[in-house]
């Protein structure tokens, strides 16, 4: 049944549903109200689990990764600064191949300072090795989370949950929270293949030797290309249990026909459906989310674009000094098409900055009126700049 | 749809509002959706929430611009830039203040509505928290949803002594505004 929920709690409810057995969260703006709740089913025995309250985002990684090697599904969430101080224990989960489930909710990272939205921090740890799941509204929040614990378990790869923050996690909206039969029936009890075990001694995060770390490194990238089918098949699965599909690696929607199509990550993908139902005198246009950035679905995606002549690229993050991190990465894939589209590739929504409906038209006038320029951020007044820095 | 933007302060439950607001749509089966806009994080510091109610799913996640209404929980708020921007023509307007209509209005130089929610507050739950009491007026003035869809939002967020001051305060608040007056406007945007 549909329920007016806040993003956050939604999300508290879908974590519990999946019955982690150890918790470890720092709080952080915007994630704060997701581990609130949860700590809150923990104290009204609502939810039987081991929560341990960190003192930093460090040892939040840390405690689950030792949890998760001890046999226990676990859950952590942070955000923005969060992220960056859990960054090395990040790269130690995926690197160990150890299942764990997080939540990120999405924030600018400092410096300037903002507490608001954009992806810059799931973006800066792209390379740690996890797969990372972008949602476009806190149904596909609710649905992903349970997803993601199917797809770590088997791939035993850790999944980051991007969940833009406050557009997603301080949003009342109905939200449909799945009886826990469904999530019992999708995700039976787990046991981790190398949980440490006293009987049976084993080494963990050992030095590896130059003879073999690369095979190390080869087998962790194998196994992110591979967990491309157990996305599609988590989300196949669950659809046919639940009736709700999140669109599996990348989800078109809009006029299967069309030559100019708009891609993103994340909720800015709702602002422009709409928008684009509002302006049908606009033309044509096709709508391609990336919900799985990693693994990047490159097939996905060059069927997806085949037939476009113009591709705009719309991300929240850049890498200062280069450009857009998606569009790079979209450019790279397209030149598996024979006449891949040209790319437009602009940053919006940076720092909170409010996406409006009319970005739609406005886009659309300017892949109509000029050929693609260098990366760009769109919507910045450089009036108010000095002028050096224009 | 019907587009509301709600104006406060840290500390009154600007975002509870939003958020009872929505729920109790969703609840009689509309679409809802509330959102902040929070500027700094403290107690006094002026901040904005969203709410969105219609017919059919939005899936728009920008913040409303053009809104059909206006609460305003502090009269002080309407010196800040931008407070009234994007109303839309024949928007309404309604302010917690202790002032009447009429003289609030010729200062402002347009139509609004006043509740003395913080009074009311006061004298019923023993607290300044104007929310509950302008939500009770806004939907007497629209009559866009039933007024126990109000009470039923509450009963899920409040329990005990809590909710029973809070019930007298919307019948009491209710009742000092003119019902209906905005029911064409709201029936307008398809509520």
């Amino acid at each position: 049944m549909r329920k007016a929920l806040e993003g956050s709690q939604a999300i508290a409810q879908a974590v519990a549903l999946c019955r982690p057995q150890v918790i470890a969260a720092y709080p952080i703006t915007p994630q704060t109200h997701i581990v609130e709740n949860i700590a809150k089913l923990v104290a009204d025995g609502k939810l039987h689990c081991e929560y341990v309250s960190v003192e930093s985002e460090f040892s939040a990684a840390s405690v689950v990764l030792g949890a998760a090697l001890a046999g226990s599904r676990t859950y952590t969430a942070s955000a923005s600064q969060g992220i960056l101080l859990m960054a090395e224990v990040l790269f130690n989960i995926a690197g160990s191949r150890v299942p764990i489930v997080m939540t990120c909710a999405n924030r600018a990272v400092s410096a300037p300072l903002s507490i608001w939205n954009d992806q810059q921090d799931s973006m800066a740890v792209r390379d740690a090795g996890w797969i990372q799941l972008y949602c476009a509204d806190n149904q596909e929040a609710v649905d992903t989370t349970i997803q993601a614990y199917r797809i770590a378990e088997r791939t035993e790869l850790p999944v980051m949950v991007c969940v833009d923050g406050f557009s997603l996690t301080h949003t009342l909206e109905p939200i449909d929270i799945p009886p826990q039969q469904q999530v019992d029936a999708f995700l039976p009890p787990y046991q981790f293949a190398r949980t440490l075990d006293p009987r049976k001694p084993i080494s963990m995060g050992t030095l590896v030797s130059p003879d073999h770390y690369p095979e190390a490194r080869h087998s962790h990238h194998q196994a992110l290309l591979n967990a491309a089918d157990e996305i599609v098949a988590a989300d196949a699965d669950w659809a046919a249990i639940s009736g709700r599909s999140s669109g599996g690696l990348l989800q078109v929607e809009g006029d299967p026909d069309a030559e100019i199509a708009i891609l993103t990550l994340g909720s800015v993908h709702g602002t422009l459906a709409d928008a684009r139902e509002l302006h049908p005198e606009l033309g044509p246009v096709k709508l391609i989310r990336l919900r799985s950035f990693r693994p990047f679905p490159t097939a996905a995606l060059l069927q997806a674009c085949a037939g476009l002549t113009d591709l705009v690229v719309l991300e929240r993050a850049l890498s200062p000094g280069g450009g857009g991190i998606v569009g790079v990465e979209v450019k790279a894939a397209l030149l598996g098409l024979p006449n891949p589209p040209r790319v437009h590739n602009f940053a919006v929504g940076l720092g909170g900055r409010d996406v409006p409906l009319d970005i739609y038209p406005r886009l659309l006038q300017t892949v109509r009126s000029q050929p693609p320029g260098p990366f760009a951020l769109f919507d910045v007044d450089l009036g108010r700049l000095p002028a050096e820095d224009r | 749809m019907i587009e509301v933007r709600i104006h406060g302060r840290g500390g009154q439950g600007n975002v509870v509002a939003a958020y009872l607001l929505a729920t109790a749509a969703i609840d009689e089966g509309h679409f809802g959706q509330a959102f902040p806009a929070f500027g700094a994080e403290r107690r006094g510091a002026p901040v904005v929430a969203f709410v969105r109610i219609a017919d059919r799913t939005l899936r728009r996640r920008n913040q409303v611009l053009q809104p059909d209404f206006l609460i305003i929980q502090d009269r002080a708020l309407l010196k800040v830039p931008g407070v009234l921007d994007g109303l839309r023509p024949g928007g309404g307007i309604l302010v917690n203040t202790s002032l009447d209509a009429a003289t609030l209005g010729e200062q402002l130089g347009r139509e609004v509505v006043t509740l003395p929610a913080t009074q009311l507050a006061k004298t019923h739950l023993g607290r300044p928290v104007p929310n509950t009491a302008l939500l009770a007026a806004f939907l007497a003035l629209t009559e866009m949803l039933p007024m126990t869809a109000l009470t039923g939002a509450l009963g899920q967020k409040f329990k005990g002594d809590i909710l029973e001051r809070n019930l007298r305060l919307i019948e009491a608040a209710a009742q000092q505004v003119p019902a209906g007056q905005w029911k064409e406007m709201a029936h307008a945007q398809g509520a």
